[in-house]
């Protein structure tokens, strides 16, 4: 998910500037934290190459420059490379968010070749027996294989780790396997709890004196290598008092696509039940964005409550998260439970302090994996 | 070179290549590009790149460059104060 460097207070001037797009829910690995919807099996009728290609011509004049190609894993798309290539000829800065699963070492010279510029490679843990408990497959050989025939052919990259419990005692190990791999950027990415990550919130937090540590941790890596690896540590918002600045702001600066051609204003929004969201097979894009009523729900400050109505902070964190709010309070105009000013809150305490008390490390045993059988 | 942050004005500085610097039309500003990150820079900043940074100049022949266009100004501590920044946020490097 796009959020390094963008910055709290990018002013897109109303533009799109991040466009996300999933170009499939299809995924080889079984993460019980994934993002995707869990229902994520009845969405089969993906977009062809030429839709893609026109949405992506679409979105340039909207003034798109980021361009994220995600998923479920985008390398199971046969015509990446020829997408990449559109985007990289229309001006776009180009992003592969990957397992590395789908990927060879020949295929990550021809991504190269098609012009993409960076590549974001997931990585759960510095050793095969906990990455394959978390992934469901034993591809932590293939991944290392992958990290480094992309940084070979000189790719910047960005080393992505989603963060629980179970790998998060992990920190320095895998801040040091980031060095040796040579990559730019370490992305301590702690678990945002919707979808799949919701279904195992109970197994996955982290306690507080384990985010503790691995924030020690980044805090005397970051002193010790300097310049040579910027590392990012996004804090689970559940520990903090004050709501994230989600996707600064909706309808602000970002625009996901869905498999199906569904325009989303970020990649969870779908889960919100009672929005229709537009499809770009049946409206242009440029009316989705400025003009459609899902684009336009939660734009601005109009349709904010109290507390967030006359708060001081509204312009800084616009609320929070509305599928958050959404999830955990049943309404996605109220507050994000998170902040301390928001009457749910008790929500979120109560789940931490279950966190702290939960029986020692249960296993794999306890996560239900992404299945397409939950669908 | 010299310690953390510090530049001199014979040094000459170079983009980091995994930084993209370009003007956008829609934005109607420079920006720079890099993984997953956008910079809208202001036209003082996007000046100062494109002259003490771009060119392959020192930063004192690029500060006396800029100074030349705009009347003999003295811009010495603004462009080093912008340059630092810039080398501090890892958006330039010593030129190798």
């Amino acid at each position: 998910m796009p959020k390094a460097g963008s910055g709290l207070s990018l002013d897109g001037l109303g533009m799109p500037l991040w466009l996300v797009v999933e170009l499939t829910y299809k995924c080889p690995l079984k993460c019980p934290w994934c993002s995707n919807p869990v229902d994520f099996d009845r969405y089969r009728n993906e977009l062809s190459t030429e839709e893609w290609k026109d949405l992506l011509r679409e979105g340039r004049r909207l003034g798109s420059l980021q361009l994220g190609f995600t998923g479920g894993e985008p390398t199971l798309r046969k015509d990446l490379e020829e997408l990449v290539d559109e985007a990289n000829r229309l001006g776009y800065y180009t992003n592969l968010i990957t397992s590395g699963v789908g990927l060879s070492p020949q295929r990550v010279r021809d991504l190269k070749r098609a012009g993409l510029k960076q590549v974001q490679l997931s990585l759960q843990s510095c050793d095969s027996e906990l990455s394959e408990m978390l992934v469901g497959l034993d591809v932590f050989a293939h991944k290392i294989e992958i990290a480094r025939t992309i940084k070979a052919e000189g790719f910047p990259m960005v080393m992505n780790v989603p963060v629980s419990r179970y790998n998060i005692d992990q920190t320095e190990a895998l801040i040091d396997l980031a060095a040796d791999l040579g990559v730019e950027y370490l992305e301590f990415a702690n678990l945002q709890y919707y979808n799949w990550a919701l279904i195992n919130r109970a197994d996955l937090l982290p306690t507080r004196e384990q985010l503790k540590r691995s924030e020690a941790a980044v805090a005397a890596a970051r002193e010790r290598l300097g310049k040579r690896l910027t590392i990012y540590f996004v804090v689970p918002d559940y520990f903090d008092d004050r709501p994230k600045a989600c996707m600064n702001g909706w309808g602000a600066i970002h625009l996901t696509i869905a498999p199906d051609g569904t325009a989303l204003p970020c990649q969870e929004a779908r889960l919100i039940k009672d929005i229709e969201f537009p499809n770009v097979r049946q409206h242009g894009l440029d009316w989705i964005w400025r003009e459609s009523p899902a684009f336009r729900r939660f734009r601005g400050d109009d349709w904010m409550k109290e507390p967030c109505r006359s708060c001081d902070d509204r312009e800084k964190d616009f609320g929070g998260c509305r599928c958050q709010a959404f999830l955990l309070t049943g309404d996605a105009a109220n507050t994000d439970p998170v902040c301390s000013k928001s009457p749910h809150r008790h929500l979120i305490d109560d789940i931490l302090v279950e966190a702290e008390n939960r029986q020692e490390r249960a296993g794999a045993d306890a996560l239900i994996m992404r299945a397409r059988c939950r669908s | 070179m010299h310690s953390e942050g510090q530049l001199e004005p014979s040094d000459v500085m170079e983009l980091n290549p995994n930084f993209h610097f370009r003007w956008e039309e829609p934005q109607q500003s420079h920006v720079l590009l890099y993984p997953e990150g956008i910079v809208k820079l202001n036209a003082t900043a996007a000046e100062i790149l494109e002259m003490c940074v771009m060119r392959g100049l020192t930063v004192a022949e690029g500060t006396e460059q800029l100074a030349h266009r705009y009347d003999g100004a003295d811009l010495v501590s603004d462009v080093m104060q912008f340059m630092e920044l810039a080398y501090a946020k890892g958006w330039i490097r010593p030129k190798s």
